[in-house]
């Protein structure tokens, strides 16, 4: 079974967690002064990379607690695993930087 | 008028004695959710008579009380049934201007009690967590999912848990755990 690093609880098996969708979008400031493909831009699109993707995932048959995670999208690696309010580690971790 | 009765769910259930692993229903609880962060989390001290434990996944007990760590800032707050509405009001009296949520689940949830040397084997046939000592010691506890039922197991000794399950899950989770327990003796 896959195990997932809480933040707050440790390493802990996937069926705890839920995924959360693309981390760091920040919701634009002021909405109305977006153009409408600004806005939907906003809304809808997000950059689906293969490889490397910091993500949003929530420990809910656990804490409870959102957190953020590196994840490689083609190994399905979790490559780190950090709080809300931290900055994404640097791109020398994971296999990637070890090769 | 209807007279209100209050049911226990798992009433009807008889224990499980005599084998490597044992089975019966806690006694009826009062139970509280208590989120708080920093002065408000401090405040709680005294009318617990612990301070709430900081340590992620961890029990702190105050006599017949005890605080379950379930978030940074969650917590489950359980009394014997007769003692809930002393607490209650001596936690009010203690957060009164903080900012504080203190919520009764009393009737929301019901426990079981599973021990034994059998009983973490019993946990993994339906709990994927490592019940060793190291990983999982005395004073733990955490959410989690138990064969695909919410609960709250904590350890209360090196071969006892308690099981905290939501109320309609009660007679599924005591079933799952019965027939993990006939498999496990018969092992
Ligand atoms: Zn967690």
């Amino acid at each position: 079974m896959l195990l997932i690093d809480c933040p707050y609880c440790g390493p802990r098996p996937e069926i705890e967690f839920t995924y959360g969708g693309e981390a760091h979008r920040a919701r634009p400031a002021d909405p109305a002064a977006l153009s409408d493909e600004e806005w939907a831009g906003y809304l809808y699109l997000r950059r689906n990379p293969k490889g490397r993707h910091a993500e949003r995932w929530r420990h809910a048959h656990g804490c409870g607690r959102f957190f953020n995670a590196l994840r490689d999208t083609v190994s399905d690696a979790f490559l780190a695993t950090y709080r809300v309010n931290e900055t994404p580690p640097p791109p020398t971790i994971g296999p990637e930087a070890a090769a | 008028m209807a007279e209100l009765l209050r049911t226990l769910p798992l009433a009807d259930f008889a224990p499980l004695t005599g084998r490597p692993v044992r089975l019966v229903a806690a006694a009826p609880a009062a139970r509280f959710v208590l989120r708080a962060r920093g002065p408000a989390a401090a405040a709680a001290a005294p009318a617990l008579g612990t301070p709430l434990p900081a340590i992620a996944c961890r029990a702190a007990v105050a006599g017949e009380l005890a605080a379950l760590w379930l978030g940074p800032d969650e917590w489950l707050l359980l009394a014997p049934a007769a003692a809930g509405a002393a607490l209650h009001a001596r936690l009010v009296a203690a957060l009164g201007g903080m900012a504080h949520a203190l919520t009764d689940i009393g009737h929301r949830q019901g426990a079981m009690l599973l021990s034994g040397p059998a009983a973490t084997a019993t946990l993994n046939a339906g709990c994927p967590l490592d019940f060793d000592p190291e990983a999982f010691p005395v004073g733990m506890c955490t959410r989690t999912v138990l064969a695909r039922a919410e609960v709250v197991l904590w350890r209360t000794g090196a071969e006892a848990f308690r099981i905290e399950a939501g109320r309609s899950f009660l007679p599924y989770v005591w079933r799952f755990l019965e027939e993990a327990a006939t498999a496990s003796a018969a092992a």
